[in-house]
């Protein structure tokens, strides 16, 4: 056994760990010991993931003496090493991106705070992508929701209190369904670890003559809705515009591009290896999904061109994505999937690059978030200008950017689909992505449409840190990376979902 | 006005809208003491913010009965709400009468997963009580995720109520307000009361591999003693022997260790290494490995998280 296998577990062990060590320590040794362990996890992954790739099958790593069903134990394949590695790099940059709002918005003796709940949100977040069993799904994605709260709230300023509650109800009634699920799934096959739940729901099938019965139907649909609300699908969405637009911006870049993820993440994860995909595509959950995905898609475009302030429509655009990611799940191929998994990816790094580069224009424009007063802020600070585009032509979907593989990789899936879902994904995927340009555009001229300003404004040199200038720039080379060498990454995608089942 | 009452049908679709967006509170102004602010009424465009002043807007659009719309909308509100719990309850119950009969031996759950908890659970984890031998030895990492919630639980409660040295100081004036006054039956009834209740919950977490019971428990009834103290002699009195400092302590030295026995754990137990904590004989105090240290700091957690709680809630500081 080698010793990269203890990786993967002890990642979600160190994180907690220095988030308790955190308690006593003083904000700046804080933000040392999380970027610490933020690489070294990032750093860990990519070793396993190396490690199960040369291995070519995923390997069991028990938490603890006793094998799975009695003892817990977690999962590490291919995807969930990819993910892991994924994340923990976007958490890396959005930290750094934002450090120095970090300190500027948050109370002096609250820093140490801030850096425990982004700790164990990333323990959580590793937790939920390895986890090989239900129950700790569930305890993980509680961490997970309790953190990403605080992480809004923390801000004190503004509408962020108003967000975390808004945030916490409707996280604690995703929760609670979740649970719901989870507890009714527990009475019907008697199992919480993945594979021998799968197989009792595979039993469940024979008997019922293929398809699932009504309890597995209800529960299914009960644990789907409560992961949907939780990640921000269109109608449950009313939450997120005010979350992402009054956090700090690292809190904003983390909850867009991972938190809401995370849950996709373990949906997938349930899809595939508890219900498997062709009792899911029968039972027409999936069709729910697709067109509330594309329903999202339009409705969530439509929002961002109505807002008045850039993060506000930063925030509406995570709405549309996600609506895509949903779009992709709900097609119901392998590729589809695909296509779901990469725009996970290329959301993540490019919402991240959205809102830290829309902090350094609003920063250049007296700290105004409305479009007004963002008029010519990429003349007042060029790199925040440059990024800001690129991050916006990456949405857009313009060749040689991430978001050009997605759209790509989601209209020729749809392809494989049935006739119906062919033709309304490709319409929805052409409408959305005009829609997209009509937004991103407009704000893209708006802040490189020369203005005369007054003396005073021209004086605020922007002074973001040089760090921060870095992971945005790493940011935009992630963004080239998957664009230009999207091949091997849906190769790793395909052979991670491969195996999934 | 006269805007308003040009297209009510647009009027309610466009709250709806607005409400699904988020961008609208039905509530904003009726729970809050507070006035909105300015940027609230605006986001509202409901009226030409140039033809009447901010109380007066104020007034309109949160009187239902000069709103026709308002009360139209809450009306539908509070119908589609009801009807939507109705609808969850029904889907609910429905699946409720699938469900395998509680308690019946043929239940799916009935398998070899509990038939090994209850039979093996003594020799293999070492505990008496199985309900420790599932939740700190065969499912350790799952508790270790529970504590950690309680953990997190108690930061975010310290995000939003902490407050500063200063604060703290400049409150002292006003402060001895809100300490108890010194009630001599209280502090009689308290003073014998709150060592049993320390001793009651020491024998919880102590006897929680034999007996019911185990850190949780006995860590909240500690608390609880906490509670009772300090809201019978004051703050003052209690810092004497559980300060801020001491908190921190406990809480992270226990935490620390929780987190490095559970390392352990995980290790050899995945490596299959040999675990060096010794079982003992099932039964006696001094018994089942890693489960009484851990009941200990489970133990110390919940206690120091029950007694913050009060303390933030109380004055925003131990």
């Amino acid at each position: 056994m080698s010793f990269v296998h203890n990786f993967p577990g002890f990642s979600i062990v160190l994180c907690m760990v220095a988030g308790i060590i955190s308690t006593p320590m003083k904000g700046k040794h804080a933000k040392r010991v999380t970027m610490a362990v933020v690489s070294l996890v990032f750093l860990a992954s990519l070793a396993s993931l190396g490690y199960v790739l040369s291995n070519g099958e995923p390997f069991i790593y028990t938490m603890g003496k006793f094998p799975a069903p009695w003892g817990n134990e977690i999962r590490v394949g291919v995807l969930e090493t990819l993910l892991a590695s994924f994340f923990s790099l976007i958490m890396l940059l959005s930290l750094v991106g934002g450090m120095d709002h970090v300190f500027k918005d948050v109370k002096e003796e609250k820093i140490n705070l801030y850096f425990i709940l982004v700790d164990l949100l990333l323990s959580s977040l590793l937790a939920i992508i390895y986890t090989n069993d239900l129950f700790t799904g569930y305890v993980f994605v509680e961490i997970n929701t309790i953190a990403a709260c605080g992480m809004i709230m923390i801000r004190e300023r503004g509408r962020s209190l108003i967000a975390a509650i808004r945030y916490m109800i409707m996280s604690s009634i995703g929760s609670g369904l979740l649970l719901l699920g989870l507890a009714m799934l527990y009475g019907i096959t008697g199992q919480l670890l993945m594979q021998p739940a799968h197989q009792a729901l595979v039993a469940i099938r024979e008997m019922n003559g293929g398809a699932l019965n009504v309890p597995c139907l209800i529960t299914i649909s009960v644990i789907t809705v409560g992961l949907a609300i939780k990640s921000g699908l269109y109608p449950f969405h009313s939450w997120m515009p005010d979350a992402y637009g009054y956090s700090t911006i690292s809190s904003s870049s983390i909850l867009s591009s991972l938190v809401s993820k995370s849950y996709i993440v373990f949906l997938i994860k349930f899809f595939y290896r508890v219900v498997d995909m062709k009792g899911i595509s029968d039972s027409r959950i999936l069709n729910i999904l697709f067109v509330l995905g594309l329903v999202g898609m339009i409705m969530g475009s439509v929002g961002a061109i109505r807002a008045t302030g850039i993060y506000r429509m930063i925030a509406f655009s995570s709405i549309a994505q996600i609506g895509y990611v949903y779009m992709g799940i709900g097609l119901g191929t392998d590729l589809g999937m695909v296509a779901a998994v990469f725009h996970i990816l290329t959301h993540a790094s490019t919402k991240s690059l959205l809102f830290l580069s829309a902090k350094g224009l609003t920063d250049a424009s007296r700290n105004q978030r409305r479009f007004h007063y963002l008029q010519g802020a990429a003349f007042r600070t060029p790199f925040y200008g440059i990024a800001f585009l690129i991050g916006s032509l990456s949405m857009v979907g313009i060749p040689m950017l991430a978001g050009f593989i997605s759209k790509i990789l989601f209209a020729s899936a749809s392809l494989d689909a049935d006739a119906g879902r062919a033709i309304s994904t490709l319409v929805v995927l052409a409408i959305s992505t005009i829609l997209n340009a009509v937004y991103f555009l407009h704000t893209v001229i708006r802040i490189y449409t020369p203005v005369n300003i007054p003396e005073e404004v021209k004086d605020e040199k922007n002074s973001s840190p040089f760090s921060a200038k870095v992971a945005l720039f790493v940011l935009i080379l992630i963004n080239f990376g998957l664009g230009l060498f999207s091949q091997p990454i849906t190769d790793l995608i395909q052979i991670g979902l491969g195996m999934f089942g | 006005m006269s805007k308003r009452n040009g297209k009510p049908e647009d009027q309610f679709f466009s709250k709806l809208k607005r409400w699904m967006d988020g961008e609208m509170d039905p509530f904003a102004g009726k729970l809050e003491s507070k006035p909105l602010r300015e940027a609230d009424i605006k986001g509202k465009n409901m009226l030409d913010p140039d033809m009447l002043n901010k109380e007066e807007v104020e007034a309109i659009l949160n009187d239902a009965s000069r709103n026709k719309q308002m009360k139209t909308y809450n009306l539908f509100y509070k119908l589609s709400s009801v009807a939507l719990c109705l609808l969850l309850i029904a889907l609910l119950l429905l699946n409720v009468s699938y469900l395998p009969k509680f308690g019946s031996a043929e239940n799916p759950t009935e398998n070899e997963v509990v038939q090994r908890y209850v039979e093996q659970g003594m020799d293999e984890v070492g505990s008496v009580n199985l309900v420790s031998n599932m939740i700190l030895g065969y499912r350790g990492f799952d508790t270790f995720g529970e504590t950690c919630v309680l953990f997190i639980a108690a930061t975010c409660v310290l995000v939003l109520l902490k407050k500063s040295e200063k604060e703290i100081e400049e409150e002292k004036e006003t402060d001895w307000q809100y300490e108890p006054k010194p009630d001599s039956i209280l502090q009689i009834v308290t003073n014998i009361l709150v060592p049993c209740i320390f001793l009651f919950g020491i024998y919880i977490v102590l006897n929680g591999h034999l007996s019911p019971g185990g850190g949780f428990s006995g860590g909240a009834t500690i608390g609880a003693g906490l509670i009772l103290y300090v809201t019978t002699f004051g703050f003052h009195k209690t810092q004497r022997f559980f300060s801020e400092k001491t908190y921190e302590v406990a809480k992270v030295g226990a935490l620390c260790l929780y987190s490095v026995t559970m390392s352990y754990y995980f290790y050899t137990g995945a490596n299959a290494l040999k675990n060096i904590i010794p079982l003992g004989t099932p039964g006696h105090i001094l018994s089942s490995g890693m489960i009484l240290p851990i009941n200990i700091f489970v133990g110390l957690e919940v206690a120091c998280t029950m007694y913050a709680f009060f303390a933030m809630f109380r004055r925003g500081g131990m």
